[in-house]
């Protein structure tokens, strides 16, 4: 242990501790800016600096390492007044439009300018003129907005190993952009949207559709579905002061229903409907001698980095649509014909912890009934944007339930919201249609967890499945690259993009650097979805009725040829440049 | 977006540039901190760094295009354009340019078509604002490849060209 003190207290840490880390321990806040536990140190923006005697110049506290006797100030008249001094020269060169900026009231540039009593006209003269990206269906990149600060930088290249954006030329000039500045719909960007969540300020954001979806809404010759992912419910409630990990999916529901909705229907049961579309999938290639490991197919930004880093491996892919591509096609074909609307009158919008869908609606074969399966689709922050802006009261709703016909869901299809999710739903059911009984102990705790790889084997029927599960494009890479290599013999691998799962999807709110370093911010909203599913009634995806009349009366059984129409799709090579 | 400047000139690498990058990559890849060593050589064979370059360092190294194109535009030592095969260079020294270079230099620009900075699309010409090239006695000056013209004035351009055609 290393004996140092900090503004005068006395602590032991372990050695190798940052100051930054030591001064949390005792209980002393140190504000930064470009730091973000675990993906990003690099001490570039001085934010973080602090006094140490002995030392000439104030260091960065977040790269420094303690040492024994070590004597640091973190809030002397010198620190305070060159924090400012960062912040103002970082605001002359910032495009303070914040009266209107979507990261007002939660933009960590802003939090520090005020704590610090910065002026931010301080310092006037050149600033940088940048033309935004609007290349992509799903992201803006705003560089007027950037401070520099990696963090977007170290997610894409670290989080995921997709590595488009970085900082390019020096000084003055440097900015974030891609290989020779193309546009992003130029480059193998997967669209997860981790770059946003990591942005201090509002350089990077959602593309906006809450416009078109109200517009929608006040047309009277449509007819407005609105489904919700299953990670949107135990997040939204962040965005109205609840605390991390509250389910709030009687109010969420309620709100929509205000928005003005025609129907609310809830994505667990397409959940549903994909584990008997790819369980049966997965049995079928395990008895026909398909190609495996079979790869799930709920996570677009996985599918979109298949085919830019891995196309070679799109056979293993099912075939099978996500959720929300289902719901969009099961209500724009069964519900339609059952309704009697023309599916072109229709406008199918799905709320979704991600931005990457915004990029799947737009995908070929994703038009089941002639017309594309989904409308819109708007991120919880959209959302939650959309109902303070239409003075819907949020925490005053009362509580309402999904809409019948198909807004029934199993918590199967719940658990999807969290990395495991979908391999302990799949194996729910296949185990018990493979031996033909019902089991009571339905946890599969070996792939729950907010680990990045997670590796178990199950006896069913006989068999022994070797499954494995990752999070974070760069877990993934790192199975695939075991696959090619055959150094692995998986039988089924579930694959989420985003480190965690959906739960910590690139379109929920968005928590600061500080929230970051003390909350385990995705495996608290995980939390919520696991207590959920703990005392649930429907708990398997194969016993949910909604599912059952599906196969009934349209689809006749999994993998039939209708099911293949409708709910499967096709995969293709894109480029690697 | 972009402040870097880029060419139009299309890429016209050979195979026989290509393999002698790969055979020298693959002994650099094996140090640490190979991007570096990787730039330079490929700057030598090419004379400059196209994106074909980079791609070829990207797949050799295996390091994204994006973390070569941060280092290929962070340091001044290496070109993302190629150079002309004639390099015509106007020194916009402050002798120089109080005697009429500025003029001189926006008269290449209009014949040649060209920036500062850029070379003609077939590769022959190129145009370079130089700093101070120490014979201040010869004001306005200019070198096209190593030979040096003194007090030079726009009615000499059209000849100049002619002369290194």
């Amino acid at each position: 242990m290393i004996n140092l003190t900090i503004n005068g207290k006395a602590i032991s840490v372990p050695e190798g501790t940052t100051i930054l880390e030591a001064a949390r321990k005792a209980g002393i806040n140190i504000p930064t800016l470009c730091y973000l536990k675990d993906i990003n140190s690099i001490g570039a923006c001085r934010v973080c600096v602090v006094e140490v005697k002995g030392a000439r110049n104030l260091v960065a506290s977040c790269v420094y390492p303690v040492s024994e006797g070590m004597e640091v100030i973190t809030n002397s008249k010198r620190v305070i007044e060159s924090r400012k001094t960062t912040v103002e020269l970082i605001l002359s060169d910032h495009e303070k439009k914040c009266l209107s900026c979507i990261r007002s009231q939660n933009c960590e540039l802003q939090k520090l300018s005020k704590e610090l009593g910065c002026d931010e006209e301080h310092y006037q003269g050149e600033s940088n003129n940048f033309n935004l990206d609007l290349s992509t269906p799903y992201l803006v990149r705003d560089n007027n907005k950037c401070i520099l600060c990696r963090r977007c930088v170290a997610a894409c290249r670290d989080y995921q190993s997709v590595s488009v954006i970085g900082a390019n030329s020096r000084g003055f000039d440097t900015h974030i952009g891609t290989f020779f500045n193309k546009d992003l719909d130029a480059v193998p960007c997967v669209a997860c949207g981790q770059c946003i969540n990591v942005c201090p300020t509002g350089a990077l954001r959602e593309r906006d559709e809450i416009d078109d979806v109200m517009d929608a809404i006040n047309d009277p010759k449509k007819y407005v579905v609105m489904v919700s992912a299953p990670a949107v419910r135990v997040a939204i409630g962040e965005e109205f002061g609840y605390p991390v990990g509250t389910n709030t999916q009687g109010k969420m529901v309620a709100a929509m229903k205000a928005l003005g909705a025609d129907d609310v229907f809830d994505v667990n049961m397409t959940a549903d409907l994909t584990i008997m579309e790819e369980g049966f999938e997965f049995l079928n290639r395990v008895k026909n001698g398909g190609v495996l490991p079979m790869l799930t197919s709920c996570s677009p930004a996985w599918i979109k980095f298949v085919e830019h880093f891995y196309p070679e491996l799109i056979p293993n892919l099912s075939t099978c649509k996500s959720p929300q591509q289902m719901f969009g096609a099961v209500i724009k074909t069964y519900y339609a014909e059952k309704k009697g609307i023309d599916p072109k009158d229709m406008v199918v919008v799905s709320v979704m912890p991600c931005t990457a869908k915004k990029f799947e609606k737009g995908r070929p074969n994703q038009s089941a009934a002639g017309v594309p399966d989904i409308d819109y689709v708007l991120t919880t922050r959209e959302l939650a944007r959309m109902i303070k802006r239409e003075g819907i009261m949020y925490r005053e709703l009362e509580d309402k339930d999904f809409d019948t016909p198909l807004g029934i869901g199993s918590s199967a299809g719940l658990i999807f919201g969290t990395s495991g999710g979908v391999m302990e739903a799949a194996l729910r059911t296949v185990r018990e249609v493979l031996e033909n009984k019902s089991f009571d102990k339905l946890d599969f705790k070996e792939v729950r967890g907010i680990e990045g790889i997670k590796e178990a084997t199950y006896n069913i029927a006989g068999i022994d499945v070797k499954v494995a599960v990752a999070s974070g494009l760069s877990n993934a890479r790192k199975l695939m690259d075991k696959i090619k290599s055959g150094e692995a013999d998986y039988h089924f691998i579930e694959i989420m993009s985003c480190p965690g799962g959906c739960v910590n999807g690139g379109g929920q709110p968005i928590r600061t650097a500080e929230e970051r370093n003390t909350m385990n911010i995705p495996g608290l909203r995980a939390k919520a979805i696991y207590d959920t599913d703990k005392s649930a009634k429907l708990r398997k995806s194969h016993e949910n009725p909604v599912v059952k009349e599906l196969y009934e009366n349209y689809f006749g059984e999994p993998n039939s040829h209708k099911a293949h129409e409708i709910l499967h799709t096709k995969y293709q090579k894109r480029e690697k440049v | 977006m972009s402040k870097i400047k880029l060419t139009k000139v299309p890429f016209s690498g050979t195979a026989k540039q290509e393999k002698e990058l790969r055979d020298k990559l693959a002994t650099i890849k094996k140090m640490d901190g190979a991007l570096m060593p990787a730039l330079q050589a490929a700057q030598d064979i090419y004379g400059y760094l196209p994106a074909e370059v980079q791609q070829i360092i990207s797949e050799e190294l295996d390091i994204s295009l994006e973390e070569i194109f941060g280092v290929a535009t962070f340091y001044s030592q290496f070109s993302l354009n190629p150079k002309g095969n004639i390099e015509i260079s106007i020194c916009m020294g402050t002798a120089c340019y109080v005697k009429g270079s500025g003029e001189v230099l926006d008269k290449f620009k209009e014949i040649l078509k060209i920036d500062a900075g850029d070379c003609t699309a077939d590769g022959k010409y190129g145009l370079v604002a130089t700093r101070c090239i120490g014979c201040c006695g010869l004001a306005p000056v200019l070198t096209v490849n190593d030979k040096v013209y003194g007090k030079v004035t726009v009615s000499d351009v059209e000849k100049i060209i002619e002369e290194n055609s």
